[in-house]
């Protein structure tokens, strides 16, 4: 006993101080690519490397369409390397929790020349109409269903739907004492009757698609969904295939969506806070 | 082709001879010998019995629009013996049968049911034939043979689900659990026949998170495949990763700089110690010592944030690439590493000790989940679990790979085969790989670290081993054209290893089948893929 009050006492505090105070990370940590389309000369190299299909593009006469999808991105950084002039930087950004689909993705329209190259940046947008509009209607059904929450205490029900277990490893540290996700009062609970969010991970598999149904039919209204990762997102290097359907809001719909592979603890806990209400979207905006 | 240089061959070749349709080494260490399908029983009873040889994995290959049939392959190695034998059978398309070895051999139980689930082949005579990776009310597909596109969308399944062996007997009864658990775990079904509190036997049902990888792996390119290589298993990110690159890198005869080797020790080393860690802290934790599971996840944190400055991810992805590592480390890098685990070796033993120390840990622990050596060897059990059950096997060193070579290292072998053990095998373990990590570190890290990769050439073969945490990790690929893969078996240890789970549960109180199966900490996806 006298040995654990000891080392308990050499040890101290541990736990962070994240979201209130910004978190110190490694300067080689990758976090969201980021890209100077005015700059950025070529597209093909950084499609031709992309393990998930994150980037792509549509080529039709001498125009191009370059889609950059951060929900398939797996932070790889290959297509910094492959892209000349530094037009792709790997940034160490990784709060890219978004209650939008949409707000992940982003399109650049150019003008080629003959080569193939970037000749001019026609435009670039998100791939939504009217953004005003679409994040209120967004955060007003999120705010409704928080109100009714018992108070802002949280019950987290996970389901793996197929993960690898890497989005798991991370999901499992948020309870370490470094993270201790109890300090929000948020908790995760054994039984989704219990549960205020269900966390999925995976692209969901064609095995594992219906017990996902039942475990979100079990939970009491209002419910939330959060999809965790790349593979929660879109599939992810595992995509659509015959044994997965490629994305969790192919079979629920989904409140928030947290990137990366797997999303570092403060990511989850950023998306997670934010599907609740309490703390505001990230914004990025490549806008020159 | 190189001289067959396997022992005991000419003793094999007096026996079998008129049976071989031929023999050649890819390599030093891979050699293949092509029988005709119904000699498998025969030769895998004499390999195993003269030659004391293990059979590590059988996988089958769809061969029919290049040589009309199908290959089943038969992985074997033998102790002290730093080759694999691999017997390759063909399975003619038209009379899809062949001799099932799960009777003797339970450790394939699964893998003939995958093989008869991906590829349609029937293994005649296997005790449990029905389905397994594709489950119950799956439509008949066969989504490995080359003629189904990786991307078909099945319709909503309306087959039956599966159906259970009754629970019989008075007072006996049945408790279903899963896929979806309690805790924050991988999805997968067991099903409880108890008596009062003891376990009479468990059944399991697995691949809930089968996702296509390995038909995937068939698609993309290969510098996009290492990427997948590293979702095979998250914990085992780096290893699968490495085993795969390690693959292609023999198929195309590339050698290694050794500063790349080395970096590829030291992470896999990492890998290790991360994982063995934070089960350690698990154990304590579900027979009530949370404290040594506060300090154990701290030091995995710890671990973690190192992984970072290193890889520049947590689960050390995107480090490994076919002809080396990404990126080199600056000296500071590597200084701040060596402080680290210098920093956690003293804070590791502390932990020990702290376990040690409590009683009542130890006596919940010892005699709990017992896996006898007997059933062990039986079952092909490998890595961790084996080892506590006096399985001695290590792939580090019995196929060194990367620069095991360099740096000698004990293997921690216990007979009694209880979690006590298991664990115990784990702190031995990390002590090793510190080890191995600081005299990895004390040589110069200089030179090459990554070679330009050629071309790869076409059809062939490779197997490629590493000894992920878990244990004997193996991938098996045939090369295709435009540097992708004609095929890629992954074989995950904890496809070995669930037999035993359900053996060392048995006649334990179901109040302790957490830890029993946290004490194996096997992966679902590595099993499922
Ligand atoms: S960092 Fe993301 S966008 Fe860039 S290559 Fe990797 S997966 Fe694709």
């Amino acid at each position: 006993m006298f040995k654990i009050l000891q080392k308990a006492i050499s040890t101290g505090i541990v736990t962070t101080a994240y979201p209130s105070k910004p978190v110190k990370i490694s300067e080689h940590f990758r976090g969201r690519p980021s890209f100077d389309f005015e700059k950025w000369q070529d597209a093909r190299p950084a499609e031709d490397v992309c393990p998930t299909g994150a980037i792509s593009f549509c080529d039709d006469g001498d125009s191009r369409k370059v889609t950059v999808d951060y929900g398939l991105c797996v932070f790889c950084g290959l297509c910094a390397e492959a892209s000349a002039d530094q037009a792709v930087r790997i940034t160490q950004e990784f709060e890219l929790a978004t209650a939008d689909r949409r707000n992940l993705v982003l399109t650049a329209e150019y003008t080629l020349n003959a080569d193939g190259t970037h000749r001019r940046l026609r435009a670039l947008h998100r791939d939504f109409s009217n953004p005003a509009a679409d994040v209120e209607r967004v955060g007003q059904t999120a705010r409704e269903k928080i109100q009714k929450l018992l108070g802002r205490s949280l019950a987290i029900r996970e389901v793996d739907a197929g993960s690898c277990n890497g989005c798991e490893l991370e999901i499992i540290a948020l309870n370490n004492p470094i993270y201790d996700i109890e300090r929000f009062g948020i908790h995760f609970v054994a039984s989704p009757r219990h549960a205020d969010m269900l966390l999925v991970t995976g692209p969901v598999t064609r095995n594992m698609e219906f017990a996902l149904l039942k475990t979100y039919r079990a939970m009491p209204e209002p419910r939330l969904v959060v999809a965790v990762g790349a593979c929660g997102i879109s599939g992810g290097i595992f995509g659509a295939n015959y044994a997965s359907l490629g994305a969790v809001d192919k079979v629920l719909p989904v409140d928030v969506y947290i990137p990366g592979c797997p999303p570092r603890p403060q990511a989850l806990l950023q998306g997670i806070l934010l599907a609740v209400g309490r703390l505001r979207e990230t914004r990025y905006d490549e806008r020159p | 082709m190189k001289q067959v240089n396997f022992p005991l061959f000419a003793t094999f070749c007096q026996k079998f001879g008129a049976q071989v349709q031929s023999m050649h080494s890819e390599r030093d260490d891979e050699t293949y010998l092509f029988i005709n399908n119904s000699d498998i029983r025969d030769i895998a009873e004499y390999l195993r019995g003269e030659f004391e040889a293990r059979l590590v994995t059988v996988f089958a290959e769809d061969r029919c629009s290049t040589d009309g049939v199908f290959f089943n392959y038969y992985v074997f190695e033998q102790n002290d013996n730093p080759q694999y034998l691999i017997v390759r059978a063909p399975v003619s398309a038209d009379d899809p049968r062949f001799p099932s070895l799960s009777a003797e051999l339970p450790a394939v139980n699964w893998q003939e049911r995958e093989i008869q689930d991906w590829f349609g082949l029937t293994a005649t005579g296997h005790p449990n034939p029905r389905r397994v990776a594709l489950h119950d009310n799956w439509p008949d597909v066969h989504p490995l043979r080359k003629d189904f596109p990786v991307d078909t969308v099945l319709a909503p399944f309306e087959g039956e689900r599966h159906i259970y062996r009754p629970a019989l007997g008075e007072g006996v009864f049945q408790v279903p659990v899963g896929p979806v658990h309690a805790g924050t775990i991988e999805p997968g079904h067991f099903s409880f026949a108890v008596a009062g509190e003891p376990i009479l036997y468990l059944q399991l049902r697995m691949f809930y998170t089968h996702k296509g990888t390995e038909k995937l792996f068939e698609r993309l390119p290969i510098h996009k495949a290492v990427f997948l290589a590293e979702s095979v298993s998250g914990d085992s990110s780096f290893s699968h990763g490495t085993a795969f690159c390690q693959a292609i890198e023999r198929a195309a005869e590339i050698q290694l700089p050794l500063r790349a080797l080395i970096m590829r020790t030291i992470l896999l080393e990492l890998e290790r110690i991360c994982n063995h860690v934070a089960d350690i802290g698990a154990i304590a934790n579900d027979v009530g010592f949370v404290v040594a599971n506060a300090h154990a996840t701290r030091l995995k944190e710890m671990l973690f944030a190192n992984n970072e400055q290193l890889a520049g991810n947590r689960l050390l992805r995107g480090m490994v690439c076919v002809g080396g590592i990404r990126r080199a480390w600056r000296a500071w890098q590597v200084d701040s590493l060596c402080d680290t685990v210098k920093a956690f070796a003293r804070e590791f033993q502390d932990l020990v000790a702290l376990i040690n120390s409590s009683e009542s840990t130890r006596d919940r622990l010892d005699h709990t989940g017992i896996l006898k050596p007997k059933i062990a060897k039986d079952l092909g059990i490998v890595g961790v679990a084996g080892r506590a059950s006096g399985i001695d096997l290590d792939v580090r060193r019995d196929h060194p790979y990367a620069a095991y070579r360099q740096y000698p290292f004990q293997v921690p072998v216990y007979q009694a085969g209880d979690v006590w053990h298991r664990m115990q095998v784990r702190i031995d373990e990390v002590k090793e790989s510190l080890s191995i990590i600081t005299r990895a570190t004390d040589q110069d890290l200089n030179g090459e670290f990554r070679i330009s990769v050629p071309p790869i050439p076409r059809n062939r073969c490779a197997l490629s081993a590493v000894e992920g945490w878990r244990g004997e990790i193996i991938h098996w690929i045939r090369t295709g054209a435009d540097n992708r893969l004609e095929r890629c078996k992954i074989k995950d240890p904890s496809l070995n290893n669930w037999p035993a789970v359900v053996e060392a549960v048995q006649g334990n109180i179901i109040a302790d089948f957490p830890v029993i199966n946290k004490s194996f900490n096997l992966s679902y996806s590595g099993t499922d893929r």
